[in-house]
């Protein structure tokens, strides 16, 4: 019957609906977006390595010198050698502490979970500072190292601190998608507890152990707090990027260590993009969960080893609380609230905690809305495939760049005299965009995942129906998501307040943020009012956190009845 | 007059093509759909019948080919352009939005009264009798319950078509049987023209006025359900619509296939060449056991290999005796069994009716 009729040559052009063409101009507006706030800036620092300080262009000049001059090139070798021993000593303490959290008895395991978190709602300097109490010159246990802290051992110590929770938080997730069946399994077969450990458990987390490790590796190979506070004479990419631009407005030098800083950084992104693609999911539908049963020796094992870690972590947040409330360390060891007198140490007083404030408020609403809104016009745009393409390439570099490499972009960007834009320049809003850019990846993950999990013909149906596709956005989509949306509104304004990095190089006199001037103040020397800030942002991101996972528990319980079954 | 040159088709498609990429997912369908009518897309997963639905409902687009709607060509149009109710296998029911406002969704943007709306509603909740889960969530209510809600949702603003892809697939067995006729008593009761994708061939045969057996992106037989089961036109067919026998031989007279050093007599075929490799094929219900008169055509002694228990029937594997590769399966009866004495190893005669016999080539 098919020979009855021969096939219509005509190459069919499809009329596209209204909201088709409404979602299409959606997509390049996001595309323009993301290419203004994320490739431009980038594009800009390409450029800068390659010109000399009078903007001419003088090919690699500067990578040549880069490279022949020790001081800078031990920086390098530095910033290696401390990632990698932070990274071997990280992954295996998060491996086991997950282990507990997952896979054990552990007793108020909320309350494990909850401090090991702790470190996320801090400034990296944080830990620099506590330990400067601990071990500087003026330190208790001054004695204990057997030579300063400032240097190789004080970033290693803080940073393993600084990573703790992140690496923890990968491994929780990979050891909780276990499926009891294969253990069942594997006990009927008579395997022992060694082998079930070696041929169960560690395959079913290894992406998860390699994605731990390179997230560590990248996270203290871009980490600027740390190595600020506490490194000493031990130079580090991070901080010579800030010394070349900062102390010697050398701009060129900047962009050249800025793109050496982002080779690591950008490869450890591709390897974690190429594992994660090799992963299947391990947890189909029917998986049955592991729930841990009672073992008494393992179970105390664990419990000890959890609390000296938590121990060790409320240690180090403890010490500089107190260490924030000390009149003059360490020889009048009387309470004082003075330190949190900002204006005595720094021109902008409290201002620049409220700038903090606004400046995270800002980012979570205008981040959580482009993230969300442009994670669902990219995932649900029909065809249009290249500039979507795109759309996503500029949604995931942000996550290969560092926040000090995006930060010098920025300067270069949005400060060359020749850009309309520049008026942003040293205004809230360059600030607020530029950490919106710097935590981009993640929030338009999160939003794509929860689309995902979507029934994905919501949409068919609308339009079957005649409904425009916004209206099904607005009643049905956005109402889906509202878990996801507070995570990256949460996500977003905890990461506003913590953030120095990137915002560094970008404040104004009367747009500097807290985290920036607790760099500042411990710079002139007054450790004590740098750690009571950092303690004002801990209890300020802390407090938002809790009441979000509250309001999560209650309010979304009450607001969304229809999420019970 | 004819009636179908006043009332065009409802649907009539003429040469569909579509490919991804390198895969050719449909070469060509034409296919005229009256109104009123139930038809299934019936066939394998990959063979396009998933594929050809979407784009009747212009969540696809064509490499080629027309589609009319009606007597209009929508060909190009968006979906929202098209006028049709469409129900998944996934429900997709707004799980935040009650039954009322499901059902209400297409009806609330139309400029329509609020009360004429609520009153549409009840009358759809009525007709799928769930009036009672009216202000529910869909999570509160069965697969089954929230199938009917998906239903009367898809018929609400009253379209011209209805599509169902898969509706049944994700419900377990019994209420899929009850849901069946719901559907065909509905879809009959509503005269709408119906539009259902199936890869169950028994839901395609309880339901539809017409099927359309689909194979690699082909149409092979369009016919009633009797048609399709009683006289497939393709191997394919045959195979895969209920069970059938396939004894490979070679085709040596019009009317006379040769199995394994035996002919059976068969009905006269044209269009195979002599010495012609052949299947000759037999459903198992029909292979004849009791009161066989003498000098019957195909009578064969075979013995009974196996013996599966099947409930209302068994179904035996036999063995020929004269020819022990040729092997068959045949359904038979329990009072058969008790009656005969039948048990394996059992040898007994069968026939092979000609007039149930089907011959394809190989």
């Amino acid at each position: 019957m098919s020979l009855a009729a021969p096939a219509p040559r005509s190459v069919l052009r499809a009329n596209l609906s209204r909201d088709d063409l409404m979602m299409r101009a959606g997509v390049v507006a996001l595309a323009a977006m993301l290419l203004l706030i994320v490739g431009l800036p980038l594009w800009a620092l390409l450029a800068k390595g390659f010109e000399d300080r009078d903007g001419k262009f003088i090919g690699l000049a500067n990578y040549v010198s880069y490279f022949s001059t020790p001081a800078l090139f031990d920086s390098a070798l530095n910033s290696f050698h401390v990632a990698a021993a932070a990274t071997l000593i990280v992954v295996p303490l998060a491996f086991l502490y997950a282990y507990a959290l997952t896979r054990t008895m552990l007793p108020a395991r909320w309350l494990f979970q909850g401090i090991s978190l702790i470190p996320i709602f801090a400034p990296s300097l944080l830990p620099g500072l506590a330990l400067v109490y601990l071990f500087g010159n003026q330190g208790f246990f001054k004695g204990m190292l057997g030579g300063p802290i400032y240097g190789f051992d004080g970033i290693l110590i803080a940073q393993v601190f600084y990573c703790f929770p992140h690496a923890t938080l990968i491994l929780v997730t990979a050891l909780a998608t276990a499926d009891a069946r294969l253990y069942e399994a594997a006990d009927a077969l008579g395997a022992s507890k060694i082998r079930v450990f070696f041929t169960v458990t560690l395959p079913g987390a290894k992406y998860g152990l390699i994605s731990a490790a390179l997230v560590v590796f990248t996270l203290v190979i871009t980490d600027f707090g740390i190595a600020k506070v506490i490194g000493g004479n031990f130079n580090v990419l991070a901080t010579d990027v800030y010394k070349q631009v900062i102390g010697q407005q050398n701009f060129s030098m900047g962009a050249v260590v800025g793109m050496v800083l982002l080779a690591p950084a950008a490869l450890a992104f591709v390897v974690d993009r190429f594992v994660q693609r090799k992963q299947v999911a391990l947890l189909t539908a029917r998986a049955v969960p592991l729930i841990p049963k009672p073992k008494f020796g393992r179970d105390v094992f664990f419990t000890a080893f959890c609390t000296v870690i938590s121990l060790g972590i409320l240690a180090i947040l403890g010490m500089a609380a107190w260490g924030s409330l000390i009149k003059y360390w360490p020889y009048n060891l009387s309470l004082t609230l003075s330190n949190y007198q900002f204006a005595n140490f720094d021109a902008n007083g409290w201002d620049s905690y409220f700038n903090s404030l606004r400046m995270a408020a800002g980012a979570a609403t205008f981040g959580t809305v482009l993230m969300f809104v442009g994670a669902w016009l990219n995932e649900k745009t029909k065809g249009f495939g290249a500039v979507r393409g795109i759309v996503q390439l500029l949604a995931f570099l942000p996550m290969a760049v560092p926040g000090i490499v995006l930060g010098l972009g920025y300067i270069f960007f949005f400060n060359a005299p020749n850009n309309p834009l520049n008026f942003l320049y040293a205004t809230m809003a360059i600030l607020v965009i530029n950490t919106v850019a710097h935590y981009y990846t993640v929030g338009h993950l999160t939003a794509t995942t929860a689309l995902k999990q979507i029934d994905p013909e919501f949409e068919a149906v609308s339009a079957s129906l005649k409904v425009p596709v916004w209206r099904t956005f607005a009643r049905v989509t956005a109402p889906i998501c509202l878990p996801a949306i507070l995570d990256i509104a949460i996500y977003l304004f905890v990461n506003a307040m913590t953030t120095v990095s990137s915002v560094i190089f970008l404040y104004a006199p009367d747009t500097k943020l807290a985290s920036v001037a607790a760099v500042n103040i411990e710079e002139a020397g007054t450790t004590a009012a740098a750690a009571a800030l950092c303690i004002v942002i801990v209890i300020t991101s802390a407090t938002v956190k809790a009441m979000h996972i509250l309001a999560d528990r209650f309010l979304l319980g009450r607001l969304q009845a229809w999420r019970r079954r | 007059m004819n009636v179908a040159a006043v009332r065009p088709a409802a649907v009539a498609l003429e040469g569909i093509a579509k490919k991804f990429g390198q895969f050719v997912a449909l070469r060509g369908i034409t296919l005229s759909i009256s109104p009123g009518e139930f038809v299934c897309f019936l066939g394998p997963s990959g063979c396009g019948k998933t594929t050809l639905l979407r784009i009747i409902a212009g969540l696809e687009r064509q490499n080629a080919g027309v589609v009319m709607m009606g007597g209009r060509d929508v060909s190009a149009l968006p979906p929202s352009q098209r006028n049709y109710g469409i129900v998944f296998q996934s429900y997709a029911l707004f799980p935040n939005l009650t039954v009322a406002r499901n059902v209400g969704y297409g009806l609330e943007t139309r400029n329509v009264a609020k009360a004429q709306i609520e009153g549409r509603i009840d009358e759809l909740l009525t007709l799928v009798g769930l009036a009672a889960h009216k202000q529910k969530y869909p999570a509160q209510l069965s697969g089954g319950e929230q199938q009917r809600i998906a239903l009367a949702r898809a018929l609400a603003p009253a379209p011209a078509l209805l599509l169902l892809d898969e509706p049944l697939s994700a419900l377990d067995a019994r209420v899929r049987q009850s849901l069946r006729h719901e559907i065909r008593a509905l879809q009959r009761r509503l005269g709408v023209t119906t539009i259902m994708v199936t890869h169950d061939q028994e839901e395609a045969l309880t339901m539809a006025d017409r099927i359309v057996v689909m194979n690699q992106g082909a149409i092979d037989q369009v016919g009633t359900p009797q048609e399709i089961y009683r006289h497939p036109t393709t191997a394919f067919v045959a195979d895969f619509v209920g069970s059938m026998n396939f004894l490979p031989g070679t085709f040596v007279a019009p009317d006379k296939v040769k199995v394994g050093g035996l002919t059976f007599d068969c009905p006269a075929q044209d269009g195979l060449a002599a010495a012609q490799k052949v299947n000759l094929c037999i459903r198992p219900e029909d292979v004849a056991v009791r009161d066989l008169p003498a000098g019957i055509a195909n009578r064969l002694p075979i013995e009974v290999a196996d013996l599966d228990f099947v409930g209302a029937f068994c179904r035996a594997m036999l063995k020929a005796r004269a020819a022990p590769d040729i092997t068959l399966t045949a359904d038979f009866s329990s009072n058969l069994i008790r009656d005969l004495g039948v048990r394996l190893g059992s040898q007994l005669d069968i026939a092979l009716p000609p007039d149930r016999l089907k011959v394809f080539a190989a």
